[in-house]
This record gives structure tokens, sequence and C-alpha cells, in this order.
């Protein structure tokens, strides 16, 4: 399962729960905004062998089409995939240039 | 049956009748017996658990909540030092409405290093979010232990418990004691059921942050929940008395207090020693009482409140001291007085830190000190001119 957000501003009193456990994966707003570098996937090169997807702490690397695609809402740019990826198909570029 | 066992075993068995999962414990100084006691009963086969051995406190209370969370009966005990090192963990336990018992042998904390007993330790934690009870002798120890996870299992509450005995008063001497069968208490206690745990056919997040729009109503159900516990302690001590045949007074439990001058407020083990002086000071025309606190938290304010404010004077004895301040324990008694809207004039005994004495002469004197106007801080044996 992808981090996906819900529609959700608030939480009423009745809402929220009585102790600290609630559905998995209940994401209301993004969480990117410190993101200082990224990593950028080079299509041609990416083929798809998933290890990216495994080893990325965040859960948001998926496999579309046999090309690793990122969810940027979501990614932290730790760099681990670019870290993981033998043949060289992730780099790291700089946000703000 | 009947049997002669110190605190510490006597707790051990009613915690072997409360049938938890999983027990952790570090078992190092300053642990005491209890722990030991349950490793033998696992040992054997009398109970079913899985024990298992840490390398610290911290590591205790976190095995016992990871236990918890995954839908467990989970059972812990420490004391001193080791209280404190789990202090971080306490809050995780509490703010995660995990059930957890532990028990704490009331000891001394460093500077100078001291294992004997005062409950500087556990009222240093008030704030924890944790029920803390204060047991005056073996038999109630036993019988907290059976009524603590009903407490604190109750939906209302979900909400850790921990039960503290006097180190050595009461962790390590020796007392007959009535066990119950194992009968009776599953006919009281029923299995641990729980939505908040680990469940992979409906999978949750467990134990999460929460930012600033949402922690407060967190905070404020957990409020709630430590406060149900007086309604649920309530219904427990009658369901407990139906099963069993003794019963227990709620937060408080009074001694002579319908028509009464003067009042100690204690808790714990030198109750029983405020009572035989309160019974010898009647027998002299002197109108003593005494309330034991048998709950620091849920506080029991309005049952102090309805009873001290018909008195003269009352006294705090507590082994405890904040430093700067005063104990805690008045702190909280005052506190009550003051919400009540009841004047009455008050003073604070400090003893028994460091496990030293505090003798029927110092509590003779308690009663003659309020009722010569005493007011104050004062440390008993140390002398008026050290008055704060």
């Amino acid at each position: 399962m992808r981090p996906h957000i819900r529609e959700k501003k608030s939480f009423t009193f009745t809402e929220v729960p009585e102790n600290t456990s609630f559905e998995a994966g209940y994401l209301t707003t993004v969480n990117s905004g410190w993101r200082s570098i990224r990593p950028v996937i080079d299509t041609a090169k990416c083929v798809g062998c998933e290890q990216c997807y495994l080893y990325c702490p965040d859960g948001v690397i998926a496999i579309k089409d046999g090309k690793a695609v990122i969810d940027y809402d979501f990614c932290k740019g730790c760099g681990i995939c670019a870290k993981i990826c033998k043949i060289g198909a992730i780099g790291m570029e700089a946000e703000r240039k | 049956m009947k049997k002669f066992l110190s605190g510490n075993e006597a707790f051990a068995e009613g915690i072997r009748l409360a049938r938890p999962q999983v027990i952790s414990a570090y078992p190092i100084t300053p642990q005491t017996i209890v722990v030991e006691r349950l490793s033998e009963m696992v040992e054997d086969g009398s109970l079913t658990a899985e024990y298992v051995h840490v390398e610290s406190e911290h590591s205790a209370l976190s095995c016992a909540i990871g236990a918890s969370a995954a839908g467990a009966r989970a059972f812990t005990a420490t004391s001193s030092q080791g209280l404190l090192y789990m202090a971080e963990c306490l809050y995780y336990a509490a703010g995660g409405r995990f059930p957890i018992v532990m028990m704490n042998a009331d000891r001394s904390t460093a500077l100078p290093w001291n294992i004997y007993g005062d409950q500087r330790d556990s009222l240093s934690q008030l704030d924890s979010g944790w029920i803390q009870a204060y047991a005056e002798n073996a038999q109630e120890a036993l019988d907290l232990a059976l009524m603590s996870y009903r407490i604190a299992e109750d939906k209302r509450v979900s909400t850790p418990y921990m039960a503290n005995l006097d180190g050595f008063v009461l962790t390590h001497t020796y007392e007959t004691v009535d066990i119950p069968t194992r009968e009776q208490a599953d006919s009281f206690l029923p299995p641990y059921e729980t939505d908040n745990r680990i469940d992979f056919e409906n999978p949750r997040n467990m134990a999460f942050s929460a930012g600033p729009d949402t922690n407060y109503i967190f905070k404020y159900k957990e409020q709630e929940g430590v406060l149900a516990a007086r309604k649920v302690i309530s219904e427990t001590e009658a369901a407990f008395a139906r099963t069993f045949g003794r019963q227990y007074t709620g937060l408080t439990e009074n001694y002579l207090t319908d028509d009464v001058d003067y009042i100690i407020v204690t808790l714990g083990s030198i109750a029983g020693l405020c009572r035989e002086t309160a019974d010898k000071l009647r027998g002299q025309g002197v109108k003593a009482g005494v309330v034991r606190i048998r709950y620091m938290r849920p506080f029991p304010n309005d049952e102090i409140a309805d009873v001290l404010r018909n008195a003269k004077a009352y006294a705090v004895l507590e082994k405890d001291i904040s430093f700067g301040n005063e104990g805690t324990v008045f702190t909280n008694v005052n506190s009550a007085l003051k919400k009540a809207g009841a004047a009455v004039n008050g003073s604070n005994y400090i003893g028994g830190l460091g496990g030293r004495n505090i003798s029927a002469a110092d509590i003779e004197n308690i009663y003659t000190d309020i009722a010569n106007g005493a007011t104050g801080v004062n440390f008993i044996g140390i002398g008026g001119e050290d008055n704060v």
C-alpha cells in the first residue's frame, strides 16, 4: 500500500481514538517539506529490479510499467535508493539550485 | 489457604492468580523478590507465562508495553532508581493506554545511595499517568494484585496500574496471608481482551505521534481514564468483597474520624502505628484519628476534604520531600481542602527517609504538635528550629 492523502482537515473530539491506535496509513498532510535533495529516476537505465522499492524506508517507491516511480509528497530525500541502485539509474538533485 | 508470606511473595501469589501472559524483569538490586518468586512459578509450571529476562528496567517496561500492544496481559516490577530509569517508558505506557500492572517496592533514591524504604521513588512519578495504589500489609498487597488488572483493563479506564509496597517494612517482612483459590480468582478476573493491539488481519498504527491539533485531546482522554478509575475501583472492590469476602474502602481508609479533632493523613505501612497511637490517645481523652490514603492517583480529593473539614487540625505524615517546597502528599491534601472551601490548620511531617524508623513516640508527638497549633514543614527528629 502506498501512502496517500485523505481529505481530512481536522478531527472532532469523538473522532480522536481513546488510545494511540488507528487505521494504518491514515495520512492527512504531505510530509516532505524539509527535503533538500531529491532522487530522480533515469527511466532509460532503470530495469525495474525493485531494489530501491525494497530499501526505501518510507515506502514511497513503486514499480509502474517496469520502471521505478517516486511519490515526492512523502519522499524525505535520504538517498538510500540512489546508493542501492547498482546500475546508477537514480541520481540525487538539489531542490533549490 | 493461609500461608506465611512476605509482601513480595503475597504480591507474587496475587499475580499468579491473575494469569499474566508476559512478565518482564531486570533481576538486579533494587529489584525485589517478587519477580524471583514469579520466575519459580513459571519454572514449576504453576503459572503459564513468557518470562523475559531483560537488560535494564527501561527495557523491562518497554517489553511490557510491547506485550500489551500485542494484546497480552503484562506484568513487571521495580523499585527506587529502577523506577526512575523506567520513567520515560511510564509515560509511553500511560499515553498508549496499555493496562500494564507493575509492583513497585517503595525505596529511597540516590544519593546517598540507600535501598531502604521511603516513598520518594513512586511519588516522583505521580504525573506519569499511572494509577498509584499504596498497600498497608501483605494481604492488601495480594488483593491489590488481583484487583489491579480488573481496574486497569476496564474499558472506561485503560490505564496502567502501579501497586506500591513499602520497601523492607512490607516487601520483606512476613505475615499470614489468605490466598484465594484458582476458581475464585478466575471468576473474578476474566481474560484480557482489547482492540488496542497489533492485528495482522486489520493493520493499525500503534503508539503514533499526534500534532498540536489533536495531542491535547489524547491528554484530555487520558485524564478522563484515570478519573474514571474512581468509580471502577469502587465497583471492583464491591465485586471483590462478594467473591473473596474482604471489604476495602476505596481511595482512602478512615479510622476514628466520625468524632475527631486531630487527624494524621498518611499512606502505606506506617498507618498501622498511627492507628495504634490514635487508640492510645483516645484512651487519654484526645480525639485522634487517621486517614490512610490508598490511592494517590486518582487522588481522593472529596474523600479527604469530607473528613478533614470537621477536624481542628491535621498533619500529613509522609516519606517524601519535594525539595524546595514540602512533601508532595501535603501539597495534594491542601489542594483538596482548598477546592472544598475548607479552612483547617494543617502541617507536614517528613519522616522515614532512607528507611529511618518512625516510632510510636514520633507519631504521638505529631498529634501533640498539631493540637498546639503546629504549622509548616517539619522533619521528624531534626527539630523545630529547622522548620522551613
